[in-house]
């Protein structure tokens, strides 16, 4: 629809409308727009890329708004700058030693149950649909997400209380807000990611801290 | 003290102290239940609770600081959330938020300014009329002090607001309470969203029951 909108503005000699935007279907995040008040449109599971216009009525009026976060400067019309999302992985989304290539079937005991929850929380497209719907701003569900995939995973336990407590200093110094559990974040999210891994999130900061691994009483060890 | 600017370490202050509070708020409903006994229980109650006075003052000074930090910790979030958002959508429509998760720094600011009437009313006895004389042992009446007091329309109604007021913040509160030290899953999440608004209402009608019943004129309320 937007293509269409801007081929007419291009017509008659005016700027096209700037959109980000890539694979068109629905799996790698770029798109990005607050439709009628809704991030990504508020369809379930859909991103902006796969809502199409056989959802609306003839005449319907639409509200096309770029994600509104004190995280996301605007750049230009509906593009934002999404850089604070890398930070946030930057921060510790990741482990750091190399795991070589991709491991024998079975090779590494990983629980059915185990993989099954990863794979949910790994399902994120770092769209920041989370961010744009939280009323806080707030980047809770997409590093809970990145905290519990790799928590369960024996390659990721081993920096776990780290990386946990250095993505939540993150937050804070990327400008995003605190969590208030209003859960827009999971009823927005394109992939519908549980706001159970937000929990996890808390779960595994606060065990990092009784068990010493971070915070002002960290052992040694 | 970078630890007290996580996040995730200010929210769970907020918990333990909101914890802490509504075990007051539990163990304070349960007193209130010796009223339907009529006078002698309550007052009983009320003159026990006064021969133990380090106990007394040390639940005092712990639930004050249960309250300051939550206050603290409740006003710092929510002026830093609101720094977050610093352009406004113009159409903005919310999916699963409650009306209880949106005003829970207003509730909270409500329930406070209700404590301190409430404190003022039944603890420090400075509302006029709140007075009465001593029971036939000698003892401070409770009893007639909240019956007289609850049969004045304006109080019993502004009770039961506060109350509605109070139910409103703690069903969000006490979901976002095991959210926030992580004890939620998937399996638990509806049962802690039922758990959050079953016992908002039933601290409410607990609460409510009591200027109700006075209104009315029944039971041990009667004459």
């Amino acid at each position: 629809m937007l293509d269409v909108v801007n081929e007419d503005l291009i017509r008659e000699g005016k700027e096209p409308i700037a959109f980000d935007h890539d694979c068109r279907e629905g799996i790698c995040g770029m798109c990005s727009a607050v439709i009628n008040g809704v991030p990504h449109g508020g369809f379930e599971r859909t991103t902006v890329c796969q809502l199409h216009m056989r959802k609306f009525k003839d005449g319907d009026t639409l509200y096309i708004e770029p994600w509104r976060a004190r995280a996301f400067p605007i750049l230009r019309d509906l593009v934002v700058d999404r850089g604070t999302l890398d930070r946030l992985i930057q921060a510790g989304g990741y482990i750091s030693c190399h795991t070589g290539g991709v491991p024998d079937g079975n090779a590494l005991p990983i629980s059915k149950g185990g993989a099954d929850y990863a794979m949910d929380a790994a399902q994120c497209i770092g769209c920041g649909a989370c961010v744009a719907a939280c009323p806080n701003g707030a980047a809770m569900l997409f590093v809970g997400a990145k905290v519990a995939h790799l928590a369960v995973l024996p390659q990721g336990q081993v920096e776990a209380p780290e990386r946990v407590a250095e993505m939540i200093q993150a937050m804070r110094d990327c400008g995003f807000g605190n969590c208030s559990n209003h859960y827009e974040c999971e009823a927005v999210c394109p992939k519908g990611i549980s706001v159970k891994f937000i929990a996890k999130l808390n779960r595994e900061f606060l065990k990092a801290l009784i068990l010493a691994k971070t915070g002002p009483f960290k052992s040694s060890d | 003290m970078q630890i007290l600017m996580n996040s995730v370490v200010r929210k769970t202050l907020m918990s333990l102290t909101g914890i802490a509070m509504l075990a007051f708020t539990t163990v304070h409903l349960l007193g209130n239940t010796l009223v339907f006994n009529g006078p002698d229980d309550i007052n009983a109650y009320s003159a026990g609770l006064h021969y133990l006075p380090t106990l007394l003052w040390a639940v005092r000074i712990g639930l004050a600081g249960a309250l300051a930090v939550h206050i603290f910790f409740g006003l710092m979030l929510t002026l830093e959330n609101w720094r977050t958002k610093p352009h406004k959508y113009a159409v903005k429509r919310m999916l699963k938020a409650s009306f209880a998760g949106e005003t829970m720094i207003w509730t909270g600011l409500l329930t406070l300014a209700f404590l301190v009437f409430h404190l003022l009313h039944f603890s420090f006895r400075l509302v006029p009329g709140s007075v009465p004389a001593p029971d036939f042992q000698g003892r401070f009446d409770i009893f007639s002090m909240v019956r007289d007091s609850f049969r004045s329309g304006p109080i019993s109604l502004g009770y039961l607001v506060a109350m509605a007021i109070l139910a409103l913040h703690l069903s969000h509160g006490i979901q976002g309470i095991l959210q926030t030290v992580g004890l939620n899953n998937e399996m638990s999440m509806p049962w802690v969203r039922r758990l959050g608004k079953g016992s908002a209402l039933f601290f409410f009608v607990g609460y409510g029951v009591i200027p109700l019943l006075v209104l009315a004129g029944v039971g041990v309320f009667a004459g």
